[in-house]
């Protein structure tokens, strides 16, 4: 198992878009060690004729793709920390 | 007479049609309790009373004119605050969706007001449903009600402690790797994680959706009952909830045990469970023996990878269903971010809590490109194998028996800088969430004065077996009965 080093936790952190503290890199690195560690056990079983298990259901999840009614956007809109003419708001992203 | 707060949810509604009481008067002396103990208990991250007493009143009035009494009338219920009710704020014990009041309400809770429950109020939680302690709450610690200077257990500590301290004869949690059945285990009270699918989850604030199930805790196995009853069934605004009829709940609690095969996985408790636990796991199969039951072994080799493929599995997920938290369209966000990527990154460091960010690292980690296929792609293989395990086992048992927790409720910071440890706490109820399978936890007995757990799993959607089987148990046994002096 290749090591978990506080590169490897910045890497993640910016796949995850967190900024984490310095203190928080080097801790996280310690633990996800450890924790990759004790994981390590499945590494050893045989899994080669295995079929991955993505959910638990055991009837089927499928229905009708029928369009209904959603949410009115007011009423969306009401929860968002910023928006305007009905639409959430951020800072620019194109140009200066 | 014992007091109203002392009596299940079924004795209540027994009450209520008799009109031997009103449910605004089951509300008013709920509340009042909540008041008296609620300050050593901290359970509540916010209390529903003038909403709870208006319902009772709504609850009285349609009985007077004539109307049939529904199947929890009068009957207060806590809601664990990863459920959404419309216009009340929703924090999952997480500063970033402080002051986030939901456009909808869950249809578990829907289901349960409609039925004439009394939300009292909603509960504490661990962050984001992670924790097994409920110390990772971001707004107060709950304390155990046997023992206030010990952790409930969680992440549905607060739904737990709750019940144990008699302030609702019933409360709702979730159950993504042992949420129900381990705070109900270190309270001293009952809780069932029906099968994946039973329960509709629109409206529950999602932490790993292969996982996740919504259920009920109680005192009793006849409330669990009354309750698995109300929320159970297909919803179509969830499409993970299963289109297969409800059996009566209720009509399976007469049964009783005789015949019943319990398997006991002996080999996977030989180390590592704490001696009081084991001591009364013993016990409870005695209790089913002498009620007619036939305890046999059973063998589920990959359980002692259960924790490895579970938080692998489960913080996957996690780290996929908590990117929505941006800052973008609900909760928190960073004050005059400079742009774009900073408002996502600081609005993230500052509302999620440690073990939240720790888990979504570990998430992301998992999943990433060079490093998918060795943890993510084969833990989900590995959550076969643990699947096909109880498929085997249940051709020889009817249910599997184990302790619901290997310890009983540890101190407050006991675990809190060692997430391994933490994580360790789960090792006999992930495996039902990976699984699949319904879950149920009863309280045991006592060990050192701290309550101990039986759990009892069986196949999909065979919730029946287990409250018959519960039933028995309880009717052997009075360790529900007892409440924590507060």
């Amino acid at each position: 198992m290749p090591k978990v080093t506080v590169e490897t936790v910045d890497h993640v952190a910016r796949l995850a878009r967190l900024s984490l503290t310095a203190e928080e890199r080097a801790l996280f690195a310690r633990q996800l060690d450890q924790i990759l560690e004790y994981a390590e056990s499945i590494q050893a079983l045989d899994t080669s004729a295995v079929e991955p298990m993505s959910h638990a259901l055991t009837t089927g999840a499928f229905r009708a793709d029928v369009p209904r009614e959603g949410l009115a956007r007011e009423r969306v809109l009401e929860s968002a920390p910023d928006a305007k003419e009905g639409l959430f708001r951020v800072p620019r992203v194109l140009g200066g | 007479m014992s007091a109203l707060h002392e009596l299940s949810a079924s004795e209540i509604r027994r009450k209520v049609v008799a009109r031997e009481v009103s449910a605004e008067e089951v509300a008013k002396v709920h509340l009042a309790r909540l008041k008296a103990v609620e300050p050593k208990v901290d359970a509540y991250l916010l209390v529903l009373e003038d909403r709870a007493l208006e319902k009772a009143r709504a609850v009285d009035r349609a009985f007077a004119e004539g109307r049939p009494a529904p199947p929890l009338a009068g009957v207060p219920v806590a809601i664990k605050d990863v459920l959404d009710m419309e216009g009340l704020p929703t924090t999952c014990g997480s500063r970033i969706l402080e002051g986030y009041p939901p456009p909808f309400t869950a249809t578990a809770v829907a289901r349960l007001e409609a039925a004439g429950a009394l939300v009292l109020g909603k509960t504490n939680i661990d962050e984001f449903a992670m924790g097994a302690s409920t110390e990772n709450s971001a707004y107060k610690k709950t304390k155990n009600p046997w023992d206030l200077t010990r952790v409930p257990g969680g992440s549905s500590g607060g739904s737990a402690a709750a019940v144990a301290a008699r302030t609702a004869p019933l409360a709702f949690g979730t159950d993504t790797g042992g949420s129900i059945r381990q705070p109900a285990a270190l309270c001293g009270v009952a809780g069932l994680k029906p099968t994946y699918g039973r329960v509709s989850r629109y409206g529950l604030v999602a932490f790993a959706s292969s996982l996740d199930q919504i259920g009920p805790f109680a005192r009793s196995v006849e409330d669990l009952a009354l309750a698995a009853s109300v929320v159970c069934g297909h919803d179509p605004l969830d499409s993970t909830s299963a289109s297969l009829p409800v059996p009566d709940f209720t009509a399976a609690l007469t049964g009783g045990a005789r015949g019943a095969r319990i398997g006991v996985p002996w080999s996977f408790l030989k180390e590592g469970v704490d001696e009081g636990q084991m001591a009364r796991f013993r016990e409870a199969l005695s209790v089913l023996e002498k009620a007619g039951a036939r305890v046999v072994e059973v063998d589920l080799p990959h359980l002692p990878h259960a924790i490895a493929t579970y938080y692998i599995v489960a913080t996957a997920e996690a780290s996929s269903n908590l990117a929505r938290y941006d800052g973008v369209r609900y909760g928190l966000r960073t004050k005059d971010p400079a742009d774009l990527g900073r408002l996502y990154g600081e609005t993230r460091d500052r509302g999620f809590g440690p073990e939240v960010k720790r888990r979504i690292i570990l998430g992301t980690f998992v999943l990433s490109s060079g490093y998918y296929d060795a943890y993510y792609l084969r833990a989900q293989k590995v959550r076969t194998l643990i699947r096909r395990d109880f498929e085997r086992a249940f051709e020889a048992c009817d249910v599997v028996a184990t302790p619901t927790s290997p310890v009983p409720a540890f101190r407050f910071g006991e675990k809190a800088d060692n997430p391994l440890q933490m994580y360790l706490a789960d090792i006999f109820t992930v495996p039902a969430n990976l699984a699949g399978i319904p879950g149920l936890s009863l309280p045991c007995g006592f060990a050192g004065g701290l309550p101990a757990g039986l759990q009892l799993l069986a196949k999909p959607f065979d919730e029946e077996t287990l409250l018959r089987l519960g039933a028995a148990y309880q009717a052997g046994t009075d360790h529900h009965l007892q409440s924590p002096r507060l």
